[in-house]
């Protein structure tokens, strides 16, 4: 088995992540472009705000 | 009356949205068509825009998954793995395009392939978010 065409870090791999949910969000759960619009930009920053919440949570439990 | 009936299971409430045309023909195609190619459902109802944006987010998490060498579940051992197939089916056509063509046959030996893993079953999960969409938009319950 070769190494991975992709290797991204945690990081990008969550901002990966919440950019395509939050874009199907977006557009599932609003009715207008507007909307979509702005429910998909809090869902980015909602989901990648989480992350770094939890990730600075668990270093200081881990310490 | 001392509160308002307005949003509750009232039987003036209950009136589904009058939608002269909409019910016409199979209601239930663009909900197949979404599960079978992600934005399909969309395009069908002439949403170019809306589906155009589901396809590239599904598709490409889809892609991404198996770029980072994620595991497309082909059975199940466990209930993580009924449930891990159960989100890959939800892929529709690019799940079975996948495992014709021998794509993400993998052993998962990395955090990398962990993560596509988790892509390809979250892809699966949106395209089936998408497909109801379409679904609501078919029945007029949403526009």
């Amino acid at each position: 088995m070769g190494n991975p065409i992709l290797q991204p870090s945690h990081f990008a791999a969550v901002v990966l992540f919440a950019l395509f949910a939050s874009t199907v969000f977006g557009i599932t759960m609003r009715e207008t472009p507007r909307n979509m619009f702005r429910y998909g930009i809090y869902c980015f920053v909602l989901f990648v705000a989480a992350a770094i919440a939890l990730s600075w949570l668990m270093y200081f439990i881990a310490r | 009356m001392r509160y308002s009936q307005k949003g509750m299971a009232t039987e003036e409430n209950k009136k589904t949205p009058t939608n002269s045309g909409s019910q016409e023909g199979f209601v239930y195609l663009p909900l197949i068509a979404g599960w079978l190619v992600p934005g399909g459902g969309h395009f069908l109802l002439r949403k170019w825009g809306r589906g155009a944006l589901l396809a590239a987010s599904i598709l490409g998490m889809f892609v991404l998954g198996l770029a980072m060498q994620g595991k497309v579940y082909a059975g199940a051992h466990d209930i993580l793995d009924i449930l891990g197939l159960a989100g890959d089916l939800g892929n529709g056509l690019p799940y079975v395009i996948s495992r014709m063509l021998g794509l993400g046959d993998v052993q998962v030996q990395v955090t990398t392939a962990d993560y596509g893993t988790r892509f390809i079953v979250v892809a699966g999960l949106l395209n089936i978010i998408a497909a109801v969409d379409a679904h609501n938009l078919r029945t007029g319950r949403k526009s």
